[in-house]
């Protein structure tokens, strides 16, 4: 009998506790699936964030710590130092990134911190109950931007990855997408090569991943990936943003 | 006995870290502390260890969290509105049951406060560091050669109870030149194993280093095992120091730089005839409160002094309520040091004695 289709090792046999539609469960597997495939499972330390995928460190099964919010880069910084030839990568929404963990992100990959960063944008704070987040759309309704974003209120969306990519410390930043086959195709192969390159030792690296969330955003999960397409995407383009290139 | 050297003390601490294994340290710059984190930025390297500096105190706080829980000894040193940021790391650090030390020279408050030496963060220290119900285990040195043996005692609690130390001197400990000598070196490879570290779960069940309970029972029980591991401490672990308690009639508690000056006005008190003791609480947390109430039984008149407006004076009232005895305050603050004289001062309002 031959297994066409199973569960990777790097996963335990916890269930998601994530809304239906959510593409976190998406996300943790791609991660999971390039750990088996790296063979790095027993030599990976996760960071889990706060918000929605606080819980990360029951579902990867590698050893894990959860951080405070927004902190797990500067985590990820004491693990890796401590342990340079282990994998270090860090888990992290947008509220916890691109908000309160700025100084965070900025600084370890300024540092060239080698550990690699999955961000996952869904332009809202989940767990909190749909708030507005730096990366919310203009005009986007959230709970604390009832009447829709507003730019001069509370300003435009924050490029995280963008901004990132003018680091030299930053080796490979790529935004991907999970909204559907084709693009999570890509999204596996970017992640896969971010932590490639840790292994190789080049640096900070960052897979930013656009995700749904249908609760908060207050839509069918099915037209959420669409909603995702239709309006994060001419937002936040998918592209490599930055690759260091040999001899960098 | 290894040979003197004379050293400041926030260098000494630093070098007293290194002595007692610690390879990596995460800080950020306040006065008055730079010494500590400049010394390590050499010393670390040269010993195969890391030093960082970090991009803010919450981020080395935060860092500190992740090396104690890869399996390091780790410390990270800051001063009054330096670890006023840290307390977020510290609180998680507490809440995972992580072992780390952490320094505070303390300075003068609230606010940006000032740069002179102060004990005005006691209560931060060893009641209200950060949320949650958790304690520090708090040593105040008074001495460079006191802050070098409680340094590497610091990591050794540390990982004994694995909980975060607090090593709380002030500025005039940190800036204060004396001899001091190396008894204790520690090599970190002669640690004993930390086999709930996340160091990689090779051949063995993953570790998870978390701080967080969904289920309140589940938290509960936490918070017990935190308390049980308190009250250890409270049973096992208090230190202090007493002068003349035998014939004394009014008895002075401080600890760390005041203690050092109420001794010298104890001495004088004395040559006028004055019967003074005093008694010098080491562990603040774990505070000595059982040798105050002792000496309560038979003393009418305690004088606290502190570098505040009076904060470790109720932890000596707690102690001695069941006597009724009375608890004079003495206090400078602001980066102000009370005199011997002053104390002196403050010895013959009380009277008696004498």
């Amino acid at each position: 009998m031959q297994v066409v289709a199973k569960k990777p090792d790097s996963l335990t046999d916890k269930d998601f506790h994530y809304c239906p539609g959510c593409t976190h469960g998406i996300i943790h597997r791609l991660v999971a699936e390039v750990m088996d495939e790296l063979d790095i499972r027993e030599k990976t330390i996760g960071i889990a964030p706060v918000g929605c995928s606080v819980l990360a460190y029951e579902y990867f099964d590698c050893d894990m710590q959860e951080a405070s919010h927004g902190r797990a880069p500067a985590v990820a910084t004491g693990v890796k130092r401590v342990h340079p030839d282990k994998v270090v990568f860090t888990y992290q929404g947008d509220g916890d990134l691109a908000s309160i963990g700025t100084a965070e992100i900025v600084h370890a990959a300024n540092r060239g911190e080698n550990i690699t960063t999955i961000f996952v944008n869904n332009a809202i704070y989940g767990m909190t109950g749909g708030q507005m987040a730096p990366t919310t759309l203009l005009g986007q309704k959230t709970t604390t931007s009832p009447a829709g974003r507003k730019k001069d209120i509370a300003g435009s969306p924050i490029k995280i990855s963008e901004m990132l990519a003018v680091l030299d410390g930053a080796a490979y930043i790529e935004r991907v997408s999970v909204h559907d086959v084709k693009h999570i195709i890509k999204a596996k192969k970017a992640i896969k090569k971010a932590f490639k390159m840790q292994l190789e030792g080049k640096g900070f690296t960052m897979i930013e991943v656009l995700s749904t969330c249908p609760t908060n955003w207050g839509i069918e999960p099915v037209e959420a990936l669409k909603w995702l397409e239709e309006n994060m995407i001419p937002i936040y383009k998918p592209q490599v943003l930055k690759e260091a290139g040999e001899g960098e | 006995m290894a040979k003197k050297i004379l050293m400041k003390g926030n260098e000494a601490i630093a070098e007293a870290a290194v002595k007692a294994g610690c390879r990596y340290f995460f800080g950020y710059p306040i006065t008055p502390q730079n010494e500590l984190p400049a010394y390590l930025s050499w010393r670390l390297p040269e010993v195969g260890g890391v030093f960082l500096q970090a991009e803010s105190e919450v981020a080395a706080s935060n860092m500190v969290y992740g090396a104690a829980g890869a399996g390091a000894r780790v410390m990270t040193s800051s001063s009054s509105p330096g670890i006023s940021l840290k307390a977020e790391g510290i609180s998680y650090i507490a809440g995972a049951e992580l072992p780390a030390v952490i320094v505070n020279m303390m300075r003068g408050g609230p606010g940006l406060g000032g740069i002179q030496p102060a004990q005005s963060d006691y209560f931060q220290a060893t009641k209200g560091m950060a949320h949650g119900d958790f304690r520090l285990f708090v040593l105040a040195p008074s001495s460079v050669q006191e802050a070098v043996d409680l340094t590497i005692d610091a990591f050794e609690l540390a990982d004994k109870y694995r909980n975060p130390v607090l090593l709380l001197a002030d500025g005039m400990i940190g800036q204060m030149m004396e001899p001091v000598s190396f008894e204790r070196s520690i090599d970190p490879d002669d640690l004993p194993d930390k086999p709930w570290a996340t160091d990689g779960a090779e051949g063995r069940e993953k570790n998870i280093i978390n701080s967080l309970s969904l289920d309140p029972a589940e938290l509960e029980k936490h918070n017990q095992k935190l308390k049980e591991k308190y009250d250890q401490m409270e049973k096992e672990e208090v230190r202090y120091e007493t002068y003349y308690l035998d014939d004394a009639d009014i008895v002075i508690v401080a600890y760390g730089t005041s203690a050092r000056i109420s001794l010298s006005a104890m001495e004088l008190a004395r040559e006028e005839g004055y019967k003074v003791g005093l008694i010098r609480p080491i562990t603040l947390f774990p505070f000595p409160k059982e040798i105050i109430a002792k000496t309560s039984e038979k003393i009418d008149d305690f004088l606290t002094v502190e570098m505040s407006t009076g904060q470790m004076v109720e932890d000596v009232e707690l102690a001695v309520c069941a006597n009724n005895s009375s608890v004079h305050f003495y206090g400078r603050t602001g980066g102000m040091i009370p005199t011997p004289e002053e104390i002196l001062a403050e010895i013959k309002k009380i009277g008696g004695g004498k």
